[in-house]
């Protein structure tokens, strides 16, 4: 009837896990006693549970990966306490098994449930705007991506408390994860947690490729689109390209597991290496998809703070183009020291090497449009040169490791670890934090607060480095990454050091979370009454804060790469049109929530092995699916007079805040040609609340 | 004319293009497919001569069979496209005639398969066999799951057809089904050619 699962798997060795489960359950009823209380069901069904637009969705991805920030950060620190406190030879606190969970959970969280969700809300959010749409091509599916990236995030909660997660690292490599060295559930929920979410993020690649490609206002051909929408594109296209090879992988493993076949096992002519060839065939690119679209967020950032369009916008954007193909070339450098022949590696060591070109005309360009800009020191420009600096020793580590040679003396070492962080925190948390600021106040009608948010800066910037520089040098002094223990007394020294990092960076966390409660109690003070707090140049800073539903009363016309700006310039932001008319936008639907929940006990049930259910979520999941298809009554209608009250609005708030007076000093595009006398500060203009 | 003409003929046409916005996504979602079953061919090419002591391709292949059903398959993609004719043409009820006989030969290619994988696994060639078996099932298995879907598609068109008639939407479905089906033909082209083929010419005549 239950398959494998049994009252055991309610039992935990490790009393810390069972203090872990006591906070999620009663964080858990917490939450749910709070919503009862106030009564905030019905609100949060109507209007998040079964809503299909595509601000909201981004907004529900974020509050994803802040929950998975927390818990993958919390892996992360008590690693780092183990390394710490455990001494030469010592027990330390935790089993070994443990701290194999810890590492494997850190890793999947932060990739999957914290960085995935987190850029893929902020595409969410900022896509449809830059490009002058109503929403995504595909609505629904859209939806179905969000819920489908929270039922496999449950699926790594619910591990915590029935059973075990992983033990076989982030990547899973066989054979130890294969049935006979991992016989416990811990892989099986690792399998499906990534496949779930991985299957959401190929339908949103899918999404976001027609979207950019088929729903731009009229006018943005594609060398008018903004950089981030371009970035997008491109990591669009990988997602959909690369994310089958994991489903593969995966799902090859999972039989293998399941009904005993012979794809990556040791014996009966089983090839484990082909495992790893397939795992990075999809996690090279994903290493991409992570970084550009923060590329992106970095591009937009520069030339809104500098007041200054992009240099060099063309080689940007071949630059993008190069490291996506690229990216494809390169993924045998994560197992050189797994027997290829020298010529092999080398040709992959070459190809690693020329991603540092594109990388660097990037780096370029940002100085670039720095160079003779105005410069506003606000929190998404510090991240932005925090990113330059960080990122390019990153990159010199990374190039560095790409030599096969060099490798071999450091492959799975610390100095990986170090090199990897080093890329993606910069590359990838930083964009994402910038980005949330940058993009903050369109989607809440307010700003966030910059004081806390250099706190945030600070301790994530200071905390990096002293987290991280130590363990270059433990790479160097020969540690390997994983232990739970070790007998080298000359590495505690450096690990106590890496672990105060890791206290810093938690005060950059703690900040953050302040950062959004200050400016939550302040947001009367913090309003954006304009829509266009920063002075912005694309799309979605020429409609309110927040955007009503169908985003754009009239859909744009695009005349200029920066197309808000032109506005601005030739005077013709925020014009009427002599009527507006009736919009059509899709109707909420249960349905993202229905087949969510039946993936979920899908993959719970392929845990357990209790196969009739699994095989009724499946027939449950396609008769939604075909149920809904009958379905042709999908959208609704905002009457034209909804929408001429909704600017009328508007406009009163633009005239509050004198914005009309501000777009006549603007004559110039503001690039480095501008003289001086005529430039006008959009963030040192007459609005209510100017952040301090 | 089979069926009342109670919709617009060139809205009809216009849904069914390959270059609406759906139907471009749809394109898209076919792409993630194709690499889907690149890895599965890299899989067997890759294992496809690790017979652990167990069964070779020319022990249980059969070039008879497979040639029938890659003949159905053949055939419902011909059938396919004659529907899509229909549908031009705003006939409904030839376009459910040409689905039906698209599905016959479908369920006939599908059985053909399933009790090609019933024999193989009597004569005691399972999939947990070896690796080569492994991958044999895991690509050709894929394959006619996507056919299974296909199928259940075809089903949900025909009553679609039957219920909402031809309307935009249902012809703009019928369009992504068509891709899906023709995909699929190609898709078992490359399974024939690399699997069953160079399979039976290694092992002599069948």
């Amino acid at each position: 009837m239950f398959g494998k699962l049994t009252l055991d798997a309610l039992y935990h060795y490790d009393p810390i896990i069972v203090f872990a489960n006591v906070i999620m359950i009663g964080a858990g009823v917490l939450v749910v006693a709070l919503l009862t209380y106030y009564r905030k069901w019905g609100y949060l069904y109507r209007e998040w549970f079964t809503t299909v637009d595509h601000k909201k969705i981004g907004v529900v991805y974020i509050v994803i990966a802040l929950i998975f920030l927390l818990r993958g950060f919390i892996d992360a620190a008590m690693v780092r306490g183990q390394q710490a406190t455990v001494g030469a030879g010592g027990e330390g606190y935790l089993s070994a098994a443990h701290f194999a969970e810890l590492f494997t959970g850190h890793g999947t969280m932060m990739i999957f449930f914290m960085a995935m969700p987190f850029l893929v809300g902020l595409m969410n959010i900022a896509i449809p705007l830059q490009i002058g749409a109503r929403d995504v091509s595909f609505p629904l599916l859209n939806a179905i991506s969000v819920w489908l990236t929270a039922a496999a995030g449950a699926l790594v909660m619910i591990s915590l408390l029935v059973g075990s997660f992983s033990e076989a690292g982030w990547s899973g490599y066989t054979p130890f994860s294969g049935l006979e060295h991992s016989p416990g559930p811990g892989v099986d929920y690792w399998i499906w947690a990534l496949q779930i979410s991985g299957i959401s993020t190929t339908l949103t690649g899918v999404n976001f490729v027609t979207t950019i490609l088929k729903k731009r206002a009229p006018g943005m051909t594609l060398m008018r689109m903004p950089m981030f929408t371009w970035t997008v594109l491109c990591t669009s296209i990988l997602i959909v390209v690369s994310f089958p090879a994991l489903t593969v992988a995966l799902a090859l493993l999972a039989l293998d597991r399941s009904v005993g076949t012979h794809f990556f096992t040791s014996i009966m002519g089983g090839d484990q290496m082909m495992y790893i060839n397939m795992f990075w065939l999809w996690g090279h690119p994903e290493v991409y998809i992570l970084v550009l679209p923060a590329f992106g967020i970095f591009s937009e950032v520069v030339t809104t703070y500098c007041n200054k369009r992009l240099f060099g916008y063309t080689s940007m954007v071949w630059a993008t183009m190069a490291i996506a193909f690229l990216s494809f070339g390169v993924w045998v450098h994560h197992f050189y020291t797994m027997g290829q022949d020298p010529l092999r590696n080398s040709i992959f060591g070459i190809a690693t090497m020329v991603i540092a070109i594109p990388t660097g005309v990037k780096i370029y360009d940002w100085i670039w449009t720095m160079f003779r800009g105005r410069i506003e020191y606000k929190l998404p420009m510090l991240w932005t040169l925090g990113f330059l600096i960080t990122f390019v020793m990153g990159g010199m580590s990374g190039v560095l490791l790409a030599i096969p040679g060099a490798d071999y003396k450091m492959h799975n070492s610390l100095f990986l670890v170090a090199h990897f962080h080093n890329v993606l925190i910069p590359g990838t948390m930083f964009g994402l934090l910038a980005g949330f600021y940058y993009w903050w106040p369109k989607v809440f009608g307010f700003r966030l607060d910059e004081k806390w948010g250099r706190h945030s800066f600070w301790g994530w910037l200071v905390g990096f480095y002293v987290a991280f520089v130590p363990l270059y040098m433990l790479g160097i002094m020969g540690m390997p990454r994983r232990m739970v223990t070790y007998d080298n007394p000359t590495w505690q020294f450096w690990l106590v050091i890496a672990a105060i990092g890791a206290i810093i960076v938690a005060y950059g966390i703690f900040s953050m979370f302040m950062q959004i409660y200050v400016s939550w109690r302040d947001r009367e003070k913090n309003a954006d009454l304009t829509g266009d707090p920063w002075g912005g140049r694309t799309l979605e800073w020429a409609i309110p804060s927040p955007p009503p539903e169908y985003n754009f009363a009239v859909v744009p016309e695009v005349r200029d790469r920066d197309a808000f700006m032109e506005m601005k310039v030739k005077n013709r932001a925020y014009e009427r049109p002599a009527k507006y008319e009736d919009i059509h936008m899709p109707k909420s639907t249960p349905l993202p929530i229905v087949v969510a929940a039946l993936s979920f006990f899908f993959g719970f049930a392929y845990v357990w092995h209790i196969w009739w259910l699994a095989g009724l979520c499946v027939l449950g999941t396609v008769a939604a699916v075909i149920a809904r298809s009958f379905n042709d009554e999908t959208e609704f209608v905002i009457p034209a007079s909804q929408v001429q009250a909704d600017e009328d609005a508007f406009h009163a708030r633009l005239k509050q805040a004198d914005v009309f007076t501000y777009i006549d000093g603007i004559q110039e595009f503001g690039d480095e040609r501008t003289p001086a006398g005529q430039y006008v500060s959009p963030t040192s203009r007459a609005t209510s609340g100017a952040p301090g | 004319m089979a069926s009342s003409p109670s919709y617009d003929l060139n809205r009809v046409r216009a849904a069914a293009r390959a270059d609406t916005e759906v139907n471009f996504g749809f394109w898209a979602y076919l792409m993630s497919d194709v690499v889907l079953f690149s890895m599965l061919f890299l899989a067997y090419v890759n294992l496809s001569q690790r017979f652990a002591g167990g069964p070779t391709p020319a022990d249980i292949f059969s070039l008879h069979g497979v040639f029938l059903e890659t003949m159905a398959l053949l055939a419902s993609s011909l059938t396919f496209g004659l529907a899509m004719v229909s549908l031009h043409q705003g006939r409904k009820n030839h376009i459910i005639g040409w689905l039906l006989a698209t599905a016959v030969l479908g369920i006939y290619f599908l059985w053909h398969e399933v009790s090609e994988f019933v024999h193989i696994i009597h004569e005691g060639a399972s999939f947990t066999r070896s690796g080569f078996l492994s991958a044999y099932f895991g690509l050709v298995g894929t394959h006619g799951a996507h056919v299974f879907f296909g199928l259940i598609w075809i089903a949900t068109m025909i009553a679609q057809l039957a219920v909402k008639g031809l309307t935009p939407p249902v012809a703009s479905r019928l369009a992504r089904l068509s891709l899906f089906w023709h995909f699929l033909d190609l898709v078992w082209i490359c399974v024939f050619s690399t699997v069953y083929l160079p399979g039976i010419l290694a092992g002599g005549s069948s």
